[in-house]
């Protein structure tokens, strides 16, 4: 007979992920309120803001789609840049990919469209933690909890930035945060030579290109910063 | 003003190659590891994309370089990232950026 606690301890595992993932939150809620004020004043109505973030649920791709939809980027240029932005994504399926590997293939799934960067955070330290010991067989739902956590936020969040943009005058200039935002997240990212390397490179191939065609110079210059970063780590 | 339900299709698209790269290592059971060149390159994305995005929309003002005083943009980012520099917070960056933005503006008058 199914122990009749284990109903309760798949909750206390939920909750658990949904507490250790609310830290985060702070840093979260403004990204996803810019996401709505950016998302209206490109033109999009509220509906398809508040879609795309279920839809792609990814911010830095979502706040950049805002500037290419704003400039009218042809439709594959802008595929090409949300794969490109989220490929990093692959690293965090990889690093979890034996921890969920007894899942099924809903979970995996659900685990997967969950996957961001906030919620990667905070699963993989409890992967970390559970290293030394037998792992709980109710894991899973710690993820779900975590995942879920941001997921929602992310909602509410750009929910309150389509309520805020759509009262924000123009000649506030609120896109201008996209860029402050990326100021204030890109240098944790410069770590040595090498990343520095890659951000040079995508500094000047992104003015270079700032003409060219169809807006590849973002694409093209994203590219070529890595494969500067790439060079500079190889003769070092 | 763009048709919103004109993005549908990309966005969709966008957003299942998302969902994709997140299943890809997982659904291949752990079986597999990342090919190294690709996870030292992937190791450079946000250092890249960020700048990418950053560089253009401070330097660039109607379409070509513009260092003079007359850009706001750079003023202010320039201040945003001296406060970055210092406070390490996404929120003190964006609220010296737009406060700086909007004195130039209130003061220099223009764009």
């Amino acid at each position: 007979m199914p122990a009749p606690a284990s109903i309760p301890s798949r909750w206390r595992e939920f909750l658990a992920g949904c507490r250790d993932e609310s830290p985060i939150l702070l840093g979260v809620a403004p990204f996803g309120m810019i996401y709505g004020v950016l998302a209206l004043g490109a033109g999009l109505d509220a509906f398809t803001s508040q879609a795309m973030s279920s839809v792609v649920f990814a911010g830095s791709a979502q706040l950049i789609a805002t500037r290419l939809i704003h400039e009218g980027t042809p439709a594959a240029v802008l595929i090409m840049t949300i794969f490109v932005v989220n490929l990093r994504h692959a690293l965090y399926s990889a690093s979890l990919a034996r921890e969920l590997r007894p899942l099924s293939a809903g979970w995996k799934a659900l685990l997967a469209y969950l996957l961001t960067d906030e919620a990667y955070a905070v699963i993989a330290a409890r992967v970390r933690r559970d290293a030394a010991g037998e792992p709980s067989p109710l894991r899973h739902w710690y993820f779900l909890g975590a995942g879920f956590t941001l997921w929602f936020s992310w909602q509410l969040a750009t929910a309150a930035g389509v309520f805020l943009g759509a009262q924000v005058p123009a000649r506030w200039q609120l896109d201008f945060t996209l860029a402050l935002t990326f100021i204030a997240l890109v240098f944790p990212a410069l770590k040595d030579r090498a990343t520095l390397a890659a951000a040079a490179g995508a500094g000047v191939l992104a003015v270079l290109g700032a003409g060219l065609p169809f807006k590849l110079g973002l694409v093209l210059a994203a590219l070529g910063g890595i494969a500067a970063g790439l060079l500079v780590e190889a003769r070092s | 003003m763009t048709s919103s339900v004109a993005w549908w299709p990309a966005l969709v698209l966008g957003g299942l190659l998302t969902f994709l790269i997140r299943l890809s290592f997982i659904a291949l059971l752990g079986r597999i590891e990342v090919p190294p060149l690709l996870s030292r390159a992937l190791r450079f994305v946000p250092a890249a994309v960020l700048t990418a995005i950053i560089v253009p929309e401070l330097l660039m003002h109607g379409g070509a370089v513009d260092l003079t005083p007359g850009n706001h943009r750079l003023l202010a980012g320039l201040v945003a990232t001296a406060v970055a520099l210092k406070t390490r917070s996404v929120a003190f960056t964006i609220v010296a950026g737009m406060g700086a933005l909007w004195l130039l503006q209130a003061f220099l008058g223009g764009s």
